[in-house]
């Protein structure tokens, strides 16, 4: 689904004029306050003033969580074919793949936390609001198998506008593909813990975003199945402000706990320890 | 069966006043049948009926979505869009056949979950996160059939299944064509032009591994002819049910990953 396309580039770059004009900076979505942007990326892109956790690319998150160097990936070459023919699929998906780098919408792979090894897998919104569709569905898929085969762990950091439209039914049927995968890996006892970052909707929030052992969710960010204008429009209901954030929904029962940016891969690492992931053999 | 309608004219089919709900076919098609209310959290969703009954003798737990047959039966069961409530009634009535040794049999007709704040509330995507994992490992054979629409996420939290049947017109989506056409284009008068190119029919279904079946419908559409239509719903679930209750449910639940494992296009 596109509908937070709106959302993703609020975050712009701004020149202050008040100031020294060489210095770029950032315009916060959400207090409307300015800050550099250096500062800005420093936080790993967290407004300074008001805490809003703008979204990270793929690498980027890696970056931040996973120790140096530790990241390997799966499947990396991975694309996506055009199911149900649908006009313009192919080329627009080369379009993305030559500006975002990415090949689709998830990054799979294993990766150290403090030297705990885990599989993790970060969505990124760049790619098609990084709805699902055949190639993240079966390398969600695949990153679980490998997890349930080798007695590893899953992190996954999930952000989705929901099912890849233009992969029709094929789309959907990566949830049965993907939960199925994440069933059997729970099922051998295996630890899976889900990191809600913005936007987490649709499909993704129905299948595998839902069935972590643990659910995480960065602060503020937006969790729902359904679109709040969609709902507004059928049911002409009017919402709460803080309707579908983290906040609401960890309130209502489907979040654990509520993470910072800054002690996420803290948190995460203290978490796999405590499941006895990375403790010495004695 | 009739091969020449588009997907437009089937769902237009599928719409007419008339065509029959599953209230219709469970006395054609079962026996004995109790409804059992409840998902024990929280209250009794309408848009999602199940029980007990027997088919050719043999006791089996019937789950499905509950279409109106007028205005007033709409409101009841709310056009037949769930609740979270809806798909934990739906779970909890799946694991007691897996302990009583009852084979599933799911009837999916809904354009989709409800889309309400209620819904969201309660844990909307939970709830069919929750069937969709649940059924995949469920040990009782899962046959689902839709019958008329069966729209996203709503419809696939009884759709994970052994064998899956449309009715000859019944149509499998995403989500909506009118959904479809508004996320893609911004504008729902587009759902004819959406309907015809998102591959929902029941042969495209086939064609793409989600259904295994099409059970024919008697010419001009399932309303023509309930007594027919129920007789050859019957039919291919007396069949399907025999033999995938002989097979072991290991194997069983082994062929189940990998009919929905190998659903995907990509290349590497």
């Amino acid at each position: 689904m596109t509908m937070f396309e709106d959302f993703f580039n609020v975050v712009k770059l701004r020149f202050n004029g008040n100031e020294d004009s060489s210095v770029p900076m950032f315009k916060c979505p959400r207090c409307q306050g300015t800050s550099p942007l250096d500062r800005y990326e420093e936080l790993h892109r967290v407004c300074p003033n008001c805490n809003y956790h703008g979204r990270l690319s793929a690498p980027q998150r890696i970056a931040i969580t996973a120790d140096k160097d530790s990241f390997c990936e799966f499947d990396a070459d991975m694309i996506s074919c055009d199911p149900i023919d649908f006009p313009d699929y192919p080329e627009k998906q080369e379009e993305l793949r030559e500006s975002t780098g990415l090949k689709d919408a998830v990054i799979t792979g294993t990766a150290e936390i403090r030297g705990i090894k885990t599989v993790i897998g970060v969505m990124d919104s760049r790619y098609m609001m990084a709805s699902m569709g055949s190639v993240v569905g079966e390398k969600i898929t695949r990153a679980f198998e490998y997890a349930t085969d080798n007695g590893l762990p899953v992190i996954m950091f999930t952000a989705s506008g929901g099912a890849r439209m233009q992969e029709g039914i094929v789309s959907l049927m990566q949830m049965a593909k993907t939960s199925g995968a994440v069933k059997r890996h729970s099922d051998s006892g295996g630890l899976y813990i889900t990191v809600l970052t913005d936007p987490t909707t649709g499909g993704v929030t129905a299948s595998f975003a839902s069935l972590g052992d643990i659910i995480i969710a960065e602060p503020k960010i937006l969790i729902g199945f359904a679109g709040r204008r969609v709902i507004e429009s059928t049911m002409r209901q009017r919402l709460p402000e803080d309707f579908q954030l983290a906040e609401f929904m960890q309130d209502k029962g489907f979040i654990d706990m509520i993470v910072e940016r800054r002690r996420m891969r803290s948190t995460l690492a203290h978490l796999l320890s405590l499941h006895g992931f990375g403790e010495k053999e004695v | 069966m009739e091969n020449n309608k588009t997907a437009w004219e089937r769902l237009s089919l599928v719409h007419t006043k008339g065509r029959p709900t599953i209230r219709d076919y469970i006395p054609l098609i079962f026996t004995d049948f109790y409804e059992l209310h409840g998902d024990r959290y929280f209250g009794d969703d309408h848009a999602v009926m199940g029980g007990i009954a027997r088919l050719d003798g043999r006791p089996v737990t019937v789950i499905a979505q509950v279409k109106g047959r007028n205005i007033n039966e709409n409101k009841d069961c709310n056009f037949a869009m769930p609740l979270p409530e809806g798909y934990r009634k739906a779970l909890r009535l799946a694991k007691q056949a897996e302990k009583f040794h009852r084979p599933v049999i799911c009837f999916i007709d809904t354009p989709g979950a409800n889309a309400g704040m209620s819904a969201e509330e309660r844990g909307q995507g939970e709830a069919i996160a929750r069937n969709i994992a649940e059924f995949m490992t469920l040990r009782t054979p899962i046959i689902s059939v839709v019958l008329g629409e069966g729209g996203s996420g709503g419809a696939l939290a009884l759709g994970v299944c052994d064998e899956l049947a449309m009715l000859e017109n019944a149509q499998y989506s995403v989500v909506s064509p009118r959904g479809f056409a508004s996320i893609l284009w911004k504008d729902a008068s587009r759902e004819e032009e959406a309907c015809n190119i998102m591959q929902v029919t029941a042969d495209d279904m086939v064609r793409l591994g989600v259904a295994e079946a099409v059970i024919e419908e008697p010419l001009g559409g399932a309303h023509n002819d309930l007594y027919k239509i129920s007789e050859n719903i019957k039919e291919y679930l007396s069949l399907k049910i025999r033999e995938k209750c002989q097979k072991g449910i290991d194997e069983l639940l082994k062929e189940r990953y990998t009919k929905f494992r190998k659903i995907g296009e990509f290349m590497e």
